[in-house]
């Protein structure tokens, strides 16, 4: 039994924003594999949701005229998985939030509340840096877009005012064109896990497939909220594929994170971890790009 | 008919399709809900409550606290009870306490109409305490000044015991000899049981008397506990034990079912449901016990056990529950598993601190014992440059052994072919050599541990069981037992040790699953691997007697002595010749209604077992380390056991997947973790690592099954050994592969990322 005070299930986009904009204490409830956990915690108890679950215009994949991918929020992590445009022009996406907790949440769970959340650990989030995602905010004043790097703001803190909505996520042709890509989710459980890092890798090689030509390095779980590693990036480009390529890539990584000690992973943990899963996650980029990696 | 064979679960297609009914499926009209009001803070006192806010909301029926409850202190485990009081077990609890020993621990109650009233209302109750010091450590409470957590206990040891075999301590009797000294410090950490179903129960009155139903391995014990816990003549109470979703030990305790006794009590016998969440199920229930054990060996090169130390320290958390019987345990294993040459000693204590509850969980200090005393093997082997398990065959105990303290006899054993299947199964020569001088980042390894386990209680506690045996019209009977399905199968057993001895055919067997103490015979319940040994002692006797009354009536009827007739699908034969003499339905039909002699055939009998045996079996895995992001990989694994004669082959097996499961979960990623104030940090199974399906390999389980003499049917004891030796085998494996021994589990990533880096290899 759920402690819920109030419910609105919000028939529209500007429904949802009217209702959010007339109550102050009201939360976006959408798969509810977020809210509901922390209403049952006590955290959220009593609370007042607007629904936005069920709202047509918040659902879908869909390729705009310019090639841009637009993910709408409320589509499920499994419906991104299995999304034709995902499969076959970002696939480092569906994969990554095939990660996230196990089947049944994958089927409720949506990849706008996962961003939402602003949490660092977010399957989708180091993927959606590395693919440098633009996300689309509604509010009563009409919409505004705002690059993902900007949008976290801190520990469970985004730019997302009250009254807004995420609307769209969208990934723009040159930040996926001829990239390959790879996430590596590392947990301590192969399933129902949170990340203890998350590394994600989006690279585009040269036509030779022997070099890169524009590598993006992101993390989880290894600062306040997802970063990119621009030192390692730029370091990367134009470079040759070979392993002391790997191996600085690994070091200058570790250069650019402030992971944590807590009682989950100590920090010096965690920047083994980036060192080590970058090169790995790297090099299976390539791989996923069309080049070769000896070792 | 009978033992032996792989017959379907009795429970199996009522529990797939959803009839079987668990305590919290009854729907019980007018019911309340409790919830338990839990302490924010770990040691100290309950000063006040202001319960002015909890009081308004609605939906509230009554606020008790533990100003409110009898001022009497109740054991908790699931023993039998004793007869002698020195023998009884440590009363250290109320039904809530003002005394606060643990986070969370129960100080309040609140009934209410639903959930979220009850849960408003204990959000909105405002605690005064007086707060002491917090000992999460042994060591901690142990120290000079530490507040002690229990008045009765001033250095918060509950208890210490010792033993010593041999003529000689071990300095005496390494004196002048050749031997090499191998020391090592193993430390387990404190999990917990996991049961899918959490601890429920719903109470009411019925004429007077107090009606708990609960999820319980135990149902009398929870009825004398009752009893005790209130102060009520114990024939007021009725316990009723529907279907359960596990136990695993941490139900081989009375956790809730006096509480909620108490309170259907304090608002007129209306019904009252008490479920826990799985957050306080983790942290306020009962947890493995944290054991560190310092051992220290003697060894000649050839490879014999000279003589032996060992000194085990046991986490108890704040309160007794099985208390020292579980440290106690562990190091009589070490007399029991290995024999020394010249001299084995031992010390144990238990220390009350102020993390959860340390009580009975599947294997009850013997997963502790074998993880320190198997990984301790290995590092002798290295040591001396043995073969591992050329070292264990050399010292494990053999058939006929006798325990000089208790007498429990060795009757059966087979161990070293349980070693000689395992061996054959992982390729250990082949991979051993082959896994030798390794390098790189990814290594693999084998290795392997062995475990001697006890079957039931005896001789410490009274080992009791009861059945009765009922026939019916169409020559069917009823099976009602004392002993508990807890999931683990026991009511198909139980079924079919009955038909073998009466010569039913099974389905023509139906057992009462639920235990309703008014009716049920008396059995102290599931626990210690016991139940088809001594319960099964029970079956045979009341069957037999079911049989031999059975067969008078036959006589009655045919004239035929009883003695040349036997019973043989269900049907009265000729015992020579094996002709059919009478239809079972035909004689029951005639006993029922007979005109001229008419009796209604049944047998009840009690069992008293004063007997035990030695169960063994062993664990061989094969893993691949991923040094630099520290993961182990279990590439293949295989329990081996001897547990005698088995019942049911595929419900054996099953059995022992489980306890793989748990074993896997202890070695490589449960830990239930405290902060320094006590707080329970992960008490939820997002952040607690129960291995998921996605982390289990494919797990094997292969048998041998010499006939056990002391066993009703050969059998020995198999519910709890298969989680002792996957622990060892996997640390033991990991150090094959990488020459890291690591000495605590969990073996998780960020400890085995630290010790590679300490050991060089990152």
């Amino acid at each position: 039994m759920y402690d819920i005070e109030k419910l609105y299930l919000a028939k529209s986009v500007p429904d949802a924003i009217a209702a959010l904009t007339a109550d102050p204490d009201a939360v976006i409830i959408s798969g509810g594999s977020d809210v509901l956990i922390k209403i049952r915690e006590g955290k959220l108890a009593g609370c007042s949701l607007v629904s936005i679950h069920g709202i047509r215009e918040l659902n879908g994949v869909f390729m705009e005229e310019d090639g841009t991918i637009l993910i709408r929020p409320a589509t499920s992590f499994s419906h991104v998985t299995y999304h034709p445009i995902i499969q076959k022009y970002i696939p480092v996406l569906g994969d990554a939030v095939d990660q996230v907790g196990g089947p049944q949440i994958r089927n409720i769970g949506t990849i706008g509340g996962n961003v939402c959340n602003g949490a660092t650990s977010a399957d989708s989030a180091s993927t959606l840096f590395a693919l440098n995602a633009q996300l689309e905010l509604r509010g009563p004043d009409g919409s505004r877009r705002v690059e993902i790097a900007d949008f976290y703001k801190g520990p469970g803190r985004t730019d997302r005012a009250h009254n807004e909505l995420l609307v769209a996520i969208r990934v723009r042709k040159k930040d996926y064109e001829g990239f390959g890509g790879h996430y590596i989710k590392y947990a301590q459980r192969n399933a129902m896990d949170i990340a203890t890092l998350g590394c994600a890798v989006n690279v585009k090689l040269n036509p030779a497939k022997d070099a890169i030509e524009d590598m993006r390095l992101a993390f989880g779980v290894a600062a306040p909220t997802p970063i990119r590693c621009h030192k390692a990036e730029a370091l990367a480009n134009g470079q040759k594929i070979s392993q002391s390529l790997f191996d600085e890539v690994g070091k200058t990584a570790v250069t650019e994170v402030s992971p944590r000690t807590s009682w989950r992973a100590s920090k010096e943990f965690r920047l083994q971890l980036v060192e080590e899963l970058s090169k790995r996650a790297l090099k299976q980029a390539i791989i996923n790009a069309g080049g070769a990696v000896n070792a | 008919m009978g033992i032996g064979k792989s017959i379907n679960r009795v429970d199996a297609v009522e529990k797939v399709t959803g009839g079987a009914q668990y305590t919290d499926d009854f729907s019980v009209p007018n019911c309340l809900v409790a919830k338990v009001v839990r302490s924010t803070i770990a040691n100290g006192w309950v000063k006040s409550f202001d319960l002015s806010e909890a009081e308004k909301v609605p939906g509230v029926v009554k606020i008790v606290t533990c100003f409110d409850t009898p001022d009497i202190q109740f054991p908790t485990p699931g023993h039998p009870w004793s007869v002698e009081p020195a023998h009884q077990d440590v009363s250290d609890r109320k039904l809530l306490n003002r005394r606060v020993r643990i986070y969370g621990d129960d100080i309040a109650a609140v009934i209410a109409e639903d959930e979220v009233a009850a849960a408003r209302a204990a959000r909105l109750m405002k605690v005064e305490y007086e707060e002491y010091p917090v000992y999460i450590t042994p060591e901690q409470a142990m120290a000079e000044g530490a507040v002690a957590i229990h008045e009765e206990n001033p250095d918060n040891v509950l208890k210490h015991s010792a033993f010593h075999i041999g003529d000689v301590d071990f300095d005496q009797a390494i004196a002048g000899e050749d031997v090499r000294i191998v020391e090592g410090e193993y430390q387990t950490q404190t999990v917990q049981h996991c049961h899918i179903e959490v601890p429920v129960s719903y109470a009411y009155m019925e004429k007077g008397r107090v009606v708990v139903v609960s999820s319980t391995q135990i149902p009398h014990i929870v009825r004398r506990v009752i009893g005790q816990a209130n102060g009520i003549p114990w024939g007021k109470v009725r316990v009723i034990k529907p279907y359960i979703g596990g136990g695993f030990g941490n139900k081989q305790e009375v956790l809730y079912e006096p509480l909620n006794a108490f309170l259907t009590m304090q608002v007129g016998g209306r019904p009252v449901k008490l479920e826990l969440s799985r957050e306080e199920t983790l942290s306020c229930t009962r947890v493995r016990h944290a054991i560190d054990l310092k051992v220290k060996t003697a060894v000649r090169p050839d490879g014999r056990l000279v003589a032996r130390q060992v000194i085990a320290v046991s986490n108890q958390g704040g309160y007794a529950s099985h208390g020292h019987a579980i440290v106690a345990n562990a190091i009589n294993n070490f007399r029991h598993t290995y024999h020394d040459e010249k001299s084995l000693q031992a010390d144990a204590y238990t220390v009350y601190t102020n993390i959860a509850s340390g009580g009975a969980m599947r294997g009850y200090g013997i997963p502790q014992a074998a993880y320190a005393m198997e990984s301790h093997m290995d590092d002798i082997a290295r040591a001396i440059g043995m073969d591992p398990i050329e070292l264990r065959e050399k010292n494990c105990m053999q058939q006929g052994y006798v325990d000089p303290m208790s007498g429990i006899t060795c009757y059966s054993s087979g161990l070293l072919e349980c070693i000689r299947k395992g061996k054959e199964y992982i390729h250990w020569e082949e991979k051993r050599k082959a896994y030798q001088d390794q390098t790189g980042p990814v290594r693999r390894g084998v290795g392997m541990a062995l475990f001697s386990y006890k079957t039931g209680v005896y001789p410490i506690s009274l080992e009791t069981s009861s059945a009765r045996l009922i026939l019916n019209q169409d020559g069917s009977a009823q099976l009602h037992m004392g002993a508990t399905e807890i999931g683990q199968g026991a009511d198909t057993v139980f079924i079919q040790m009955a038909a073998e001895t009466i010569g039913f055919r099974e389905e023509n067997i139906h057992i009462v699953s639920t235990q309703d103490t008014d009716v049920a015979p008396f059995d102290t319940g599931a626990y210690a691997s016991r139940q088809t040994y001594v319960s099964g002692m029970a079956i045979k006797k009341t069957a037999e007697l079911f049989k031999s009354k059975i067969l008078d009536y036959a006589n009655y009827m045919l004239k035929i002595p009883a003695d040349q007739m036997d019973i043989r699908d269900g049907n009265i034969v000729n015992k020579e010749s094996g002709e059919q003499l009478l239809t079972m339905e035909k004689l029951a039909m005639e006993a029922f209604y007979s005109l001229d002699y008419s009796v209604h055939i049944t047998a009840e009998t009690t069992n008293h077992c004063k007997d035990n045996t030695f169960s063994f079996g062993v664990c061989f895995a094969e893993v691949e380390v991923d040094i630099p992001v520290g993961k182990v990989k279990v590439l293949d694994i295989i329990n081996v056991h001897d547990s005698g004669t088995l019942i049911n082959p595929r419900l054996a097996e099953a059995q022992v997947h489980g306890g793989m499961s748990m074993g896997l979960g202890y070695a490589l990623g449960e830990q239930l973790l405290f902060d320094d104030k006590g707080r329970p940090l992960n008490n939820n199974l997002l952040d607690y690592k129960l291995p998921t399906s996605m982390d289990t390999p494919e797990l094997h389980a292969d048998f041998v099954q010499p006939t056990d003499s002391s066993g009703p049917y050969g059998n020995k004891a198999l519910g709890e050994p298969p989680a002792i030796s996957p622990a060892p085998a996997i640390r033991n494996a990991v150090l094959n592969a990488t020459g890291v021994a690591v000495n605590s589990i969990p073996m998780n990533p960020q400890k085995l990322v630290e010790q590679f880096q300490a050991a060089g290899l990152i």
